[in-house]
C-alpha cells in the first residue's frame, strides 16, 4: 500500500467550503434536535410521573417506539412517509423548502426526546418519596418542594445519562446523509468520490467527529465537578 | 390498512428472506444473522478488552481505552467506511457488503461490551477475588472459575439489550448495500413508488416486534436475577442493569 498522507489535497477547490458547511449544518442539526429533545423530553417525563393514567400509557407507547426502532428507519418514515401523508400543495411546499434537514431534525429530536425523559424519569425516581413529603410538610408548596428540594437533586443524577445522551445525538446527526443532508459525514463522502483521497479526507473527518464528542464529553464531567455536592 | 396488507402479500418473503431460495439470503434473517454474528464474535474480544482495562500494566489498559472512546465518539457510519474503504486494501481483495458490515459490528460492540464486562466485574465484591487468591488460585483461575462465571450471569440482561442495539446497528448497512430488512424496505419503496409511508410503517413494526419483546425479555431476566441475588445471600451482587448501561448505543 504505497500511499503518502497528503492532506493538502484538501485545500484545493471547493473542498475546504464542503468540509466547513458540513461542519456548520452538522451543528445546526444537533444544536436544532437537541432543543427538540430536550424540551419534549422534560415534558414527557412530567406527563409520566403524574398520576393521569392515559397520559402515562401514551408516554410508554412513544418512549417504546421511539427506542425500539433503529433511528435511520424512524429517518426514512419522516422524510419519505409522513410528506406523502399530506394534502398534495403541502407536499409541493414541503418538496420546495429544503425539507430534508428540517425533518432529519424532527426525527432526531423525538427520537431523543424518548431518551431525554426517560433519563429524566430515571433521576427523578431516585430521589426518595419521603424527600417530597418532607418538604411539603415544612411548608412549601408542590412546585417550590419540586424546584428547590427534587429537581437540583434529579438533575445531577440525571446529568450523566443526559451528556451521553447528547453525544449520542451528536453522533446520529451523521444518519441524515441517508436523506441527502449535506453534513459532514456526506461531505466526506463527496470529497473522498472526487478527490480519492480516502485516507486523508476520512481521517479529518473522524477526528473532527472524535474532537467534538469529546468535548462534550468534557463539558459533562466539568459540570458533574460544578455541581456537585460535597460530603460534610 | 388494506395496503399494508397488500404490501405484506406481495413483498413479505422479501421482507423476511429476502430472494431465497432462489436468490441470495435477504431481508430479517440477514439483519438476525448480521447482529447475531457481530454480537457473539464481539463478545470474547469484549471480555480481553475488560481484563486489560482492569489491569495492572499500562500498555495493555490503554489501547484498550483509545478503542473505548473511539467507538464512543465517532459515529458507526464513519466505522462503516473505514472498514468498507480499509479491510480490502488490508487483506488485497474485495469482501462483501455482509463481511464489512460484521467486522464493523464486531469493532463497535466489542467496545461497549467491553465496559458492561468491565462493569460486571467490578460489581463483585472485592472479597470474592481476594478469597480466591488466598486460597492458591492463580489470576486466570479466578477470572475464570470465580469472577467471571457469576459477573457473565449478571451481565445477562445488559446483553440482551446490547443484542437490541445491534439489531437497530444493522440497519445501517442499508448504505454500503448490504442485503438486509432495511435495504429491502427501500427496494420496495422504489419499486411501488406510490406507498412510502406503509411501506416504512410495516418496516418499523417489524423492527419494533422483534427489539421489543427483547428489551421485554432483557427486562424480565434483570427483573428474575436481581430476586433471585436478592433472596439467596445477604449481601446483594449488583446486576448489569440495562437501564444503567445503555452507553449510548442507540443507531
Amino acid at each position: 500500500m504505497d500511499h503518502r498522507l497528503d492532506f493538502s489535497v484538501l485545500l484545493r477547490g471547493d473542498y475546504p467550503k464542503w468540509i466547513l458547511d458540513g461542519v456548520i449544518t452538522m451543528f445546526e442539526l444537533t444544536l436544532a434536535a437537541w432543543l427538540l429533545a430536550m424540551a419534549l423530553g422534560t415534558m414527557l417525563a412530567v406527563a409520566r410521573m403524574s398520576n393521569v393514567r392515559i397520559a402515562k400509557i401514551a408516554v410508554a407507547i412513544y418512549v417504546e417506539y421511539h427506542q425500539n426502532v433503529p433511528m435511520l428507519v424512524q429517518v426514512f418514515l419522516w422524510y419519505f412517509g409522513i410528506p406523502a401523508l399530506l394534502p398534495l400543495p403541502w407536499q409541493q411546499w414541503i418538496n420546495a423548502h429544503n425539507s430534508a434537514f428540517v425533518l432529519a431534525f424532527i426525527a432526531a429530536g423525538l427520537c431523543m426526546a424518548a431518551y431525554v425523559s426517560e433519563g429524566l424519569r430515571g433521576g427523578i425516581r431516585s430521589i426518595p418519596k419521603s424527600q417530597l413529603e418532607a418538604a411539603r410538610a415544612i411548608g412549601l408548596s408542590y412546585l417550590q418542594a419540586a424546584r428547590l428540594v427534587v429537581v437540583p437533586q434529579a438533575l445531577r443524577i440525571a446529568l450523566p445519562t443526559l451528556v451521553s445522551y447528547t453525544v449520542l445525538l451528536f453522533k446520529n446527526t451523521s444518519l441524515a446523509m441517508a436523506i441527502g443532508v449535506a453534513e459532514l459525514t456526506y461531505a466526506t463522502r463527496e470529497i473522498e468520490s472526487q478527490s480519492f483521497r480516502t485516507v486523508e479526507i476520512y481521517l479529518l473527518s473522524t477526528v473532527i467527529y472524535l474532537g467534538f464528542s469529546m468535548v462534550i464529553m468534557k463539558a459533562g464531567t466539568f459540570l458533574e465537578g460544578r455541581y456537585r455536592i460535597r460530603a460534610r | 390498512m388494506d395496503s399494508i396488507l397488500l404490501i405484506l402479500r406481495d413483498y413479505g418473503t422479501l421482507l423476511l428472506v429476502g430472494q431465497y431460495p432462489n436468490g441470495p439470503l435477504g431481508g430479517l434473517a440477514v439483519t438476525l444473522l448480521l447482529s447475531l454474528l457481530g454480537l457473539t464474535l464481539a463478545f470474547p474480544i469484549g471480555v480481553v478488552m475488560a481484563l486489560a482495562r482492569l489491569s495492572p500494566f499500562r500498555w495493555l489498559r490503554w489501547p484498550a481505552i483509545a478503542l473505548v472512546y473511539v467507538a464512543r465518539g465517532v459515529p458507526l457510519l464513519m466505522f462503516i467506511f473505514w472498514v468498507y474503504f480499509f479491510v480490502p486494501l488490508l487483506i488485497g481483495r474485495t469482501v462483501t457488503g455482509f463481511t464489512t458490515m460484521v467486522v464493523t459490528l464486531v469493532i463497535y460492540q466489542a467496545a461497549y461490551l467491553s465496559e458492561i464486562v468491565r462493569s460486571g466485574i467490578e460489581g463483585m465484591p472485592k472479597g470474592q477475588a481476594e478469597a480466591a487468591r488466598a486460597l492458591g488460585l492463580s489470576y486466570i483461575q479466578t477470572m475464570r472459575r470465580v469472577i467471571l462465571p457469576q459477573a457473565l450471569y449478571n451481565m445477562i440482561p445488559a446483553l440482551v439489550s446490547q443484542f437490541v442495539s445491534t439489531i437497530k446497528e444493522t440497519s445501517l448497512g442499508y448504505v454500503i448495500s448490504v442485503n438486509e430488512v432495511t435495504f429491502a424496505a427501500m427496494q420496495i419503496n422504489s419499486s411501488l413508488m406510490t406507498q412510502p409511508f406503509q411501506v416504512y410503517f410495516i418496516l418499523a413494526a417489524i423492527y419494533f416486534c422483534l427489539c421489543f419483546s427483547l428489551t421485554q425479555l432483557a427486562r424480565f431476566l434483570e427483573g428474575r436475577i436481581t430476586s433471585r441475588r436478592e433472596g439467596s445471600r445477604q449481601s446483594v451482587v449488583a446486576v448489569v442493569s440495562p437501564s444503567t448501561t445503555t452507553t449510548a448505543t442507540a443507531a
